[in-house]
């Protein structure tokens, strides 16, 4: 089942990319501030922040490299990351989810503008439906951001992805900004988008953006197999269906700055309509599942440094969740669900600098969550949430530490007629560690580690769904243990300008899994805690920037392995094989060209060979994957205008495949984009 | 820079070589030597399996008595031109006259195999088909959904008639919600049906179908339970029907029915997840999870239909039952009386079939595939070895 021809290939770029590496390291560039700003990391412009408050770097997508990516979601962004799973159900409606390290899309944090995005009811935040249009950087946190000055829930999380909207900037002289875009492409995509920014006084801006998409979703797929003697068993080609998507997105963010201060007040609403395309099974081609949904919240944050000992930071949100889920086809049995959520939120820190290098915070949040559905016997659980945190960090010279200690305190209802009653408290006490050492006292070389104990919570569905909820559960808990390095140095060469190498070692282990366990009856699953896994890896990812003449070039490629295994039972048939869908191998490589406001743009992305089951064999194997993606674009200007016109063109080479088994994804696809901003 | 051009360019050939198509391969047949051969009139069985549902995991698999090897996964290399193989969720398989019938619920099809080779003879299209039975030539097939739907965000089930020589769907008639397994005595067909998507509003009615006229001539309500799902009748011309019970403590169980009373014989108070009439001897199994222990109860047990009584509450005699975690299937010789159980254990894992002699010890046991769940005997004379014969 290996394919050496392809394992070939990733050791080929591998070693080219590092002889790349080396010949750039023998020789020196002022390019590379500006090239450590964008690509390796946006630091967000902290107005009260001690020197350096993040401790760890994260991996940063940021500005113009985040826009020329081939993306249109932030899910998309998000594979050229070190170390994260994208789970793609394919097309423009399909869910996307990440799983980071291999311990589940339940353990990532997904922050919207600092506040953590909630899904009581599954955990899980569908980054498909977060396009890059006004996103200024995507950060990728393993363990927490290791910033003590932040919210409680900051901390509470196995890691943490912050997706930052562009803060209003305008250039000197001009009160506002304007910017209209228009894009199309194969799907039938119609996607219309226009940001607006006023400035209102010297001190408060508003930004106000709307973007609306409609896509028929349609593509063709192919799915061929070969007899044992070479001779085609079958090859058949056919159209995607029921994948279509209508969906508006709107934003309203005021964003002020007071003496030592700023605050900002967002308001977020999207609906959408979207076809649930499904597997593709024998005889099945097409379904009838649809789904609504509706999302509203409001948000707001306050910080303000009062003196040099003491800092203060208080959020908020409100936020209102619907979605409806129907099957009507004539083929299955007819269901339409709705489900209603709302959560309410608010934020306290406190940050105190001791001395310049020693400093200490303290952070309490409160949390509710509450979920309604039309389903049979629904329980009505209400959650609230109480959570503390106190940490410390020591910036001395060479050497950075951290320390955190977060309490969460959970007490849950239910409304039920029959049988279900509410879970038990929790409460839970989760430590984390972060260290940074210089060895030659500055910032181009660092040793950094971690080591984190959290938990999630079991969600509503696993705790409360009909007939397979089980309110008995316990979290799930993961212990993550890191050791890295970064090293990064401007080279000053005729042809290399900047050269960066970073690499981490991680061991996790997930105990309490929650998994479905079957039950013999009809409706064959329950929840329980039963798995115990057991993850090491090995993130790489090299930087390379250069330039001849005047066309600039970065190249970013990034390598990881992983070894996630099952050791529940060793009677289990697939004790110690690899989980369903964490590749050992993935590889992505991003190259840039830019010269007179031309700007080329290719990647390349490998997923290895996976496993859609726990058990490792024939019958579950995943082939590996690879795509190639291609944009170009040129930027003019005309007068006071500024215009951009880009071509994209994804999945170059029209390779069939699937990330996630039964669910084909796109061929060769294109997208084309024009912006105008004013 | 004449060393970066070189460099980029490499990469860059190296990247479109990648475009090189993989081919990818059926999965051949797993030859496994289990026993000695035995030469009886049973040949050997099918065993169908479930497969999870989305995930087109339905397999075929056939022990073959007369050489003692069982052969997984034999559907994909006996047919390569299907596309996307067997399909989804494997429900129901069975041999009637000179053809074999697997029922593949979710891929809404009833394939229609040569019992020898298990190759395609043809593919009917039946929506949500669950259960077979054979009757004068003509096979009817449970379904989930009807034809044509009055209220259809309700669905009635349905049973659908296909006449065995045209392979063609020549009629069908709406019973019950849900409905699962069948039982024919003289010209009644009785359908089983569970309303088991309706929670808490089960269905607790068997659809009685007069196959003279194929319509519905009686509806027969069991007042004592509801959510029914296998049904067989015994030489006495009795009908034995089983519940799976609901989730408020109304626990599985089986009943004896008198349907020309309409009425409960005999509640047997035995749970029933299969059930296996090897003449008038009824073998059931059963798994039941339980929210005090947090663990399944499994039960294994013969029946005398004639008598009413249970013959054995034990039919494991040699410790295996301990290793079998979830009993989803069980299917008995009917030369050898050999008993064979299928263990489906997480449902998402390979499972196992257990082969014991008639005093229930361990004879051989083989890994299958996903769900190993429903078995059809293959061998010389269909009154033998047909458990859905009837008449």
């Amino acid at each position: 089942m290996k394919h050496p021809k392809c394992s070939a290939l990733v050791v080929a770029l591998m070693l080219l990319t590092n002889v790349f590496a080396q010949a750039a390291a023998v020789i020196g560039n002022d390019n590379e501030e500006k090239f450590l700003d964008s690509i390796m990391s946006i630091q967000e412009v902290e107005v009260v922040a001690n020197k350096r408050p993040e401790i760890i770097r994260p991996q940063t997508l940021a500005g113009a490299d985040l826009q020329r990516l081939n993306s249109r979601s932030v899910a998309d962004a998000l594979r050229y990351f070190s170390g994260v799973q994208l789970k793609d159900y394919g097309g423009i409606g399909g869910i996307k989810t990440v799983n980071i390290r291999s311990m589940g899309t339940n353990h990532v944090g997904v922050f919207y503008n600092g506040i953590q995005l909630g899904n009581a009811q599954n955990g899980q935040v569908d980054l498909g439906r977060y396009s890059l249009d006004n996103i200024e950087a995507i950060s990728l946190y393993n363990g927490q951001r290791s910033n003590i000055f932040q919210s409680a829930k900051d901390f509470s999380s196995s890691s943490a992805i912050y997706i930052n909207t562009k803060r209003p900037h305008f250039a000197d002289g001009k009160n506002y900004r304007v910017s209209v875009q228009m894009r199309t492409g194969s799907f039938g995509l119609a996607n219309p988008s226009v940001v607006w920014d006023q400035r209102l006084t010297d001190k408060i801006s508003m930004s106000a953006n709307a973007e609306y998409t409609y896509a028929n979703g349609r593509y063709k797929f192919r799915y061929t197999r070969k007899q044992l003697d070479g001779n085609i068993a079958y090859d058949t080609t056919a159209t995607r269906q029921n994948g279509d998507v209508e969906a508006l997105r709107t934003e309203l963010g005021f964003y002020g700055y007071l003496a030592n201060g700023r605050w900002n007040l967002n308001g977020y609403f999207y609906t959408s309509e979207r076809g649930i395309p499904g597997a593709i099974v024998n005889n099945v081609f097409r379904r009838g599942e649809r789904q609504w949904d509706k999302s509203a919240f409001g948000q707001g944050a306050f910080e303000k440094k009062f003196s040099d000992l003491y800092s203060l930071k208080v959020s908020g949100k409100f936020a209102w969740d619907y979605s409806r889920y129907l099957r009507d086809d004539p083929k299955e049995l007819y269901l339409n669900n709705h489900y209603y959520q709302k959560e309410a939120y608010v934020s306290i820190s406190n940050l105190f600098n001791i001395t310049d290098w020693w400093s200490a915070s303290a952070a309490a949040d409160l949390q509710w969550n509450t979920m309604d559905a039309d389903l049979t016997d629904f329980s009505y659980p209400t959650r609230w949430t109480q959570l503390a945190a106190i940490a410390t960090a020591f910036n001395y010279k060479r050497v950075s530490l951290q320390a955190s200690l977060l309490g969460t305190f959970i007490q849950e209802s239910t409304r039920s007629r029959k049988l279900y009653t509410a879970s038990p408290n929790k409460r839970e006490l989760s430590p984390a560690a972060f260290f940074n050492y210089r060895p030659t006292g500055s910032d181009r070389f660092e040793i950094y580690g971690f080591f984190k104990k959290i938990f999630r919570m079991p969600t509503f569905n696993d705790l409360y769904y009909t007939e397979i909820g089980n309110a008995n559960l316990e979290p799930e808990y993961t212990y993550q243990y890191d050791i890295g390095f970064s090293f990064n140095r401007p080279l000053g060469h005729k042809v290399f300008d900047f050269v960066a190498l970073k690499a981490d070692a991680y061991y996790n282990t997930v105990k309490n899994k929650i998994i479905a366990y079957p039950t013999g009856k009809q409706f064959r699953w329950t929840m329980i805690n039963l798995g115990r896994v057991r993850i090491a890896g090995l993130e790489v990812s090299g930087d390379v920037a250069a330039h001849i003449g005047k066309v600039n070039m970065k190249l970013h490629t990034q390598y990881t392995f992983q070894r996630a295994r099952d050791y529940t039972n060793p009677n289990d048939t697939f004790y110690g094989d690899q989980i369903p869908y964490i590749p050992r191998h993935s590889v992505s490589v991003s190259y840039n060209a830019n010269w007179h406001g031309w700007d080329l743009n290719y990647s390349f992305i490998y997923t290895g060979e996976r496993y859609n089951e726990q058990e490792n064999n024939r019958y579950n194997y995943e082939p590996p994957w690879y795509t190639h993606d291609m944009s170009l674009s040129k930027d003019f200007k005309i007068g006071m205008v500024q215009l951009c016109i880009a071509g994209e063109l994804n999945n170059v080479f029209n390779q069939a495949y699937e990330v996630i088994h039964n669910y084909p994804m796109p061929g060769r696809n294109f997208r084309l984009t024009a912006k105008v901003t004013i | 820079m004449k060393q970066f051009i070189t460099y980029f360019s490499a990469i860059a050939m190296l990247a479109a070589s990648a475009s090189c198509e993989r081919d990818e391969v059926l999965i051949d047949i797993e030859q496994t030597q289990v026993t000695e051969p035995v030469m009886t009139d049973v040949y050997g069985f099918y065993l169908l399996n479930e497969g999870n549902m989305g995930s087109n995991k339905a397999s075929l698999d056939y022990f073959d008595a007369t050489t003692g090897a069982y052969n997984l996964n034999i559907y994909a290399a006996r047919n390569p031109t299907v596309v996307k193989e067997l399909g989804d969720v494997g429900n129901d398989i069975m041999i009637y006259g000179n053809k074999m019938y697997a029922v593949i619920n979710c891929s809404h099809k009833v394939e229609v195999l040569t019992p020898d080779s298990a190759q395609r003879i043809a593919q009917i299209d039946i929506p949500n088909c669950r259960y077979a039975l054979g009757h004068k030539g003509n096979l009817y097939v449970s379904s989930y959904v009807g034809m044509a739907q009055i209220d259809p965000t309700a669905p009635r089930g349905a049973v659908f008639k296909v006449d065995t020589v045209s392979l063609a769907v020549v009629g069908s008639v709406e019973v019950g919600y849900q409905p699962e397994e069948m039982a024919i005595i003289g010209d009644r067909l009785y359908v089983a049906n569970s309303g088991g998507y309706r929670v808490p509003d089960y269905d607790n009615t068997i659809s009685v179908i007069d196959l003279n006229t194929f319509t519905v001539t009686d509806v027969m309500t069991i007042e004592q339970s509801a959510n029914f799902h296998r049904i067989d009748s015994d030489s006495n011309g009795r009908l034995w029907l089983s519940s799976r019970g609901d989730y408020y403590g109304n626990k599985s169980n089986l009943y004896v029915i008198d349907p020309a009373s309409k009425q409960v014989i005999k509640e047997m108070g035995v749970p029933v997840s299969d059930m296996w009439a090897d003449g008038d001897t009824l073998y059931t199994i059963s798994t039941e999870w339980s929210y005090v222990t947090g663990q399944n109860a499994v039960s294994y047990t013969k029946i005398d239909m004639a008598t009413m009584e249970v013959l054995d509450h034990n039919i494991i005699k040699d410790g295996t039952e301990k290793s079998i975690t979830l009993p989803y299937c069980i299917a008995v010789d009917p030369v050898t009386k050999d008993f064979y159980v299928c263990d489906a254990k997480s449902y998402v894992v390979s499972g196992t079939i257990y082969c014991f002699n008639r005093n229930g010890i361990l004879q051989w046991k083989q890994t299958t595939g996903q769900i190993p769940a429903h078995i059809a005997f293959y061998g010389k004379n269909e009154n033998i070895i047909n458990h859905y014969y009837n008449e």
